[in-house]
C-alpha cells in the first residue's frame, strides 16, 4: 500500500528524514514509534503528499505520489492536532470537509450515518465541536478523515490527550476498520497502543532503524530485563551499579535491563542485602514495550539481534 | 499541619452544567499530587479556581495558607502554572524566552543571571540557549516551558497535562526534574493520562464528572479498590476477545492493554472455570493503576456510585 524508498527531507540545516524506507502491505496496522523531533511527522507529511521529499520515491498503492489527485479519495489522513472548526457542529464539520472533496451532499448524509455509528457519534450530531470532550473531538477528526471510504488511513497521535478509556475505545475502532480491510498507518507515544499494532518501525535522527511485529522485537531484544518486585515504595538508585544498561521505576516494580544475566542478578541481589531491602524478589521478565523503546532510543539498533 | 491546599465543597458550574461539584481535599507540602479523571472530569477546571484565574460558585478554599476569594493576589506570585499549551514565543531563543519570564515576573537584574542558568541546568537545556524555541522538539519545549514557568522558584506548581505529545524518554526525564522540585519541597499539582507517570506521584487525587472519586498513594489505591480477582490472560487477537469474555456470567469487568486482557473475576475460585472456558491460562495479577482508573470511570457511568 505504501512503498517509501530512499526518501530525504532537509529543512534548512536540520535532517528531518534521511535515506528512510518503509513498505506497509495491505492489512497492516503500522506503527510509527521514535524520540520527540525523529522526523515521524515530516515523514508522514511527505506520504501523504503535504510537502515534497527532498530525494527518493513515495508509491501509495503502486502509484507515484505525483498521480495524488487522481486517487486522494483513496487516502484519509487524520493531522496531529484538531483541525476543525469549534463554532460548527459535528454534522457541519462533517458536511464542511466532505465538500472540499466535492462529495454530495446526500453522499456525505448518508455516509456520515454510517461512520457516526462506527465511532459512536451519533447522538452528538448537532453538539458544537468545542463542546465535546477531548476523546469526542478525536473521534470526529476520524470520522471527517472516513468520509471518502479511504482504503488507507494515516494518523498522525490521534490519541493525543485522550483518556485511558476514551484511548481503548478509539483502538478498537481501529480495529474495526481494519478487519474491514482499511491498511493503517499512525504515529503514537503510547506503548499499550505499539503493543497493539501488527507492526512497528522505529525511527530516529531521521531514520528507519528497524521493522518488527512486537512479539518478535519483545523476543529478539539482545539483553535480559530483570524485574525487582519490592513490597513496599522506597527509592532505590541501581544506576551505578556495574553492567546495568537502563533502569525504570513503575511503582512497585522496577525494571532493569543488564548486559549479562548472571552478574545482573547478582549485583542486584548484593545492592538489595546492602541496603538491607529484605522483602524483594527479582525474576527476568519480557522486555515491555517501554523497556525496548528507550533501548532502542538510547542504544540504537545494535541492542537487537534481528535476524 | 498547614495544608499546601485546603478545598472545601468548592464548586463551579457553567450554566446548568457542574464542572467542579463539591471538591473537598487536602494537598500535603512537597507532595506531588496526580489529578486523574476522564476527559472533561473537570481536572483543568479545579485547577484553574485553584490558581486564581476561575471564581467559584460556591465552596472555599485556602493555597499555601492565603484564602482563595479573598487573597488572590497574594497567592499568585508564589503559584506557577504551565497549561497545556505551552506559552513560549517561537520567534525567540531559549534563553530569551527565560529573560522575558523572569522580567513578567520581576526577577531583579541582580538574580536574574543566576536564576536563568539555574533553569537552563534544571531543565537540561544548557548548550541550547541560543536555539530558537521554533526549532525545539517538543520534549525540549516542554522542559523549557516548565523552566518559564517556576523561573520565580514559586511554592506550588501547577502542571496541566505537561506531557501529552511527547515520547517515553523525554517523559521519564521530565517527570525527574518534577521529582527534583519536589524533593526540594514544592508541591506539585500535575494532571496526566500516562499511568506510569501516575505511578510516581506521592498520591492520586481521582476525579470524574466533577467529583472526587478517591484521593491516596498509587498502591493503595490498587489493593483497595477493586473487589474481587484480578488476572491477566494473552489470546491471540485480544482486542476481538474482549466483547467474548465480557458475556461470561462470573466476569465483572474486562479491559485491553497492550496485548493482554485484564479481566476482574468476582472471586479467586473462577479462576479454572476461565481456564475451561477460553482455553488460556488466566495469570493472577495486581490490579495496575490503569485498572483502578477504568474501574472508577465505569462505576460512575453506570450511576453505581454510591
Amino acid at each position: 500500500m505504501i512503498r517509501v524508498s530512499k526518501v530525504s527531507k532537509r529543512f534548512k540545516v536540520v535532517s528531518a528524514v534521511q535515506k528512510a524506507d518503509l513498505h506497509v502491505q495491505k492489512g497492516d496496522i503500522m506503527g510509527l514509534l521514535g524520540p520527540d523531533g525523529a522526523g515521524k511527522t515530516t515523514l508522514l507529511r511527505m506520504i501523504c503528499g503535504l510537502i515534497t521529499p527532498d530525494e527518493g520515491e513515495i508509491l501509495l498503492m503502486g502509484k507515484p505520489l505525483e498521480q495524488l489527485d487522481k486517487y486522494r479519495d483513496e487516502l484519509g489522513y487524520m493531522p496531529q492536532r484538531f483541525s476543525l472548526y469549534g463554532d460548527l457542529t459535528v454534522m457541519e464539520n462533517i458536511f464542511f470537509f466532505g465538500s472540499m472533496y466535492r462529495l454530495d451532499r446526500s453522499v456525505i448524509k448518508q455516509r456520515a450515518d454510517e461512520i457516526l455509528d462506527i465511532t459512536n457519534l451519533i447522538p452528538f450530531k448537532n453538539r458544537l465541536a468545542d463542546q465535546l470532550s477531548g476523546g469526542m473531538k478525536q473521534k470526529l477528526s476520524l470520522t471527517c478523515a472516513l468520509i471518502t471510504r479511504p482504503s488507507l488511513l494515516i494518523l498522525d497521535e490521534p490519541t493525543y490527550g485522550v483518556d485511558p478509556e476514551s484511548r481503548k475505545e478509539f483502538w478498537k475502532i481501529l480495529y474495526d476498520l481494519n478487519r474491514s480491510g482499511m491498511t493503517l498507518l499512525i504515529t503514537t507515544p503510547y506503548m499499550d497502543e505499539a503493543e497493539l499494532c501488527t507492526k512497528v518501525a522505529f525511527i530516529s535522527e531521521g531514520k528507519i532503524r528497524l521493522v518488527s511485529s512486537p512479539a518478535d522485537l519483545k523476543k529478539s531484544f539482545s539483553y535480559p530485563v530483570m524485574q525487582i518486585n519490592l513490597k513496599t515504595r522506597r527509592p532505590i538508585n541501581l544506576h551505578d551499579l556495574p553492567g546495568i544498561l537502563d533502569v525504570s521505576y513503575m511503582g512497585s516494580k522496577v525494571h532493569v535491563i543488564v548486559r549479562d544475566r548472571e552478574q545482573g542478578h547478582t549485583e542486584i541481589q548484593n545492592y538489595l542485602l546492602r541496603n538491607r531491602i529484605a522483602d524483594a524478589t527479582i525474576q527476568e521478565v519480557l522486555p515491555t514495550m517501554e523497556d525496548i523503546f528507550v533501548g532502542l532510543a538510547e542504544g540504537g539498533a545494535e541492542r537487537w539481534n534481528m535476524p | 499541619m498547614e495544608y499546601a491546599i485546603s478545598t472545601r465543597e468548592l464548586t463551579r458550574r457553567f450554566g446548568d452544567f457542574t464542572a467542579v461539584d463539591s471538591l473537598t481535599m487536602d494537598i500535603i507540602p512537597g507532595e506531588i499530587c496526580g489529578f486523574l479523571g476522564p476527559n472533561g472530569a473537570g481536572k483543568s477546571t479545579a485547577i484553574r479556581m485553584l490558581c486564581g484565574i476561575l471564581a467559584p460558585s460556591s465552596g472555599m478554599a485556602t493555597v499555601l495558607g492565603y484564602d482563595l476569594l479573598r487573597e488572590t493576589e497574594k497567592i499568585k506570585p508564589k503559584i506557577a502554572y504551565m497549561s497545556q499549551k505551552f506559552s513560549l514565543y517561537d520567534d525567540l531563543s531559549v534563553i530569551q524566552n527565560l529573560d522575558f519570564y523572569a522580567g513578567i515576573y520581576s526577577i531583579s537584574a541582580r538574580h536574574r543571571r543566576k536564576r536563568m542558568q539555574e533553569m537552563l541546568e534544571l531543565a537540561q537545556l544548557t548548550g541550547r540557549e541560543k536555539d530558537l524555541v521554533a526549532n525545539l522538539s517538543s520534549g525540549y519545549k516542554q522542559r523549557l516551558a516548565l523552566a518559564a514557568a517556576i523561573i520565580a522558584d514559586p511554592e506550588l506548581v501547577f502542571l496541566d497535562e505537561p506531557t501529552s505529545g511527547v515520547s517515553p524518554t523525554s517523559r521519564r526525564q521530565f517527570f525527574e526534574i518534577i521529582k527534583t522540585l519536589a524533593e526540594k519541597g514544592t508541591t506539585v499539582i500535575v494532571t496526566t493520562h500516562f499511568m506510569d507517570e501516575a505511578e510516581r506521584c506521592d498520591r492520586i487525587a481521582f476525579i470524574n464528572q466533577g467529583k472526587l472519586m478517591a484521593l491516596d498513594a498509587p498502591d493503595q489505591l490498587k489493593q483497595q479498590f477493586i473487589a474481587g480477582c484480578m488476572v491477566e490472560l494473552t489470546p491471540p487477537d485480544p482486542i476481538n476477545y474482549l466483547d467474548q469474555l465480557s458475556s461470561l456470567p462470573y466476569v465483572k469487568e474486562t479491559s485491553l492493554h497492550g496485548s493482554q486482557i485484564h479481566v476482574l473475576l468476582a472471586h479467586e475460585e473462577y479462576m479454572s472455570q476461565l481456564a475451561r472456558d477460553c482455553g488460556h491460562t488466566p495469570e493472577p495479577i495486581e490490579p495496575s493503576l490503569e485498572d483502578v482508573f477504568i474501574h472508577i470511570a465505569r462505576l460512575r457511568k453506570e450511576g453505581g456510585v454510591s
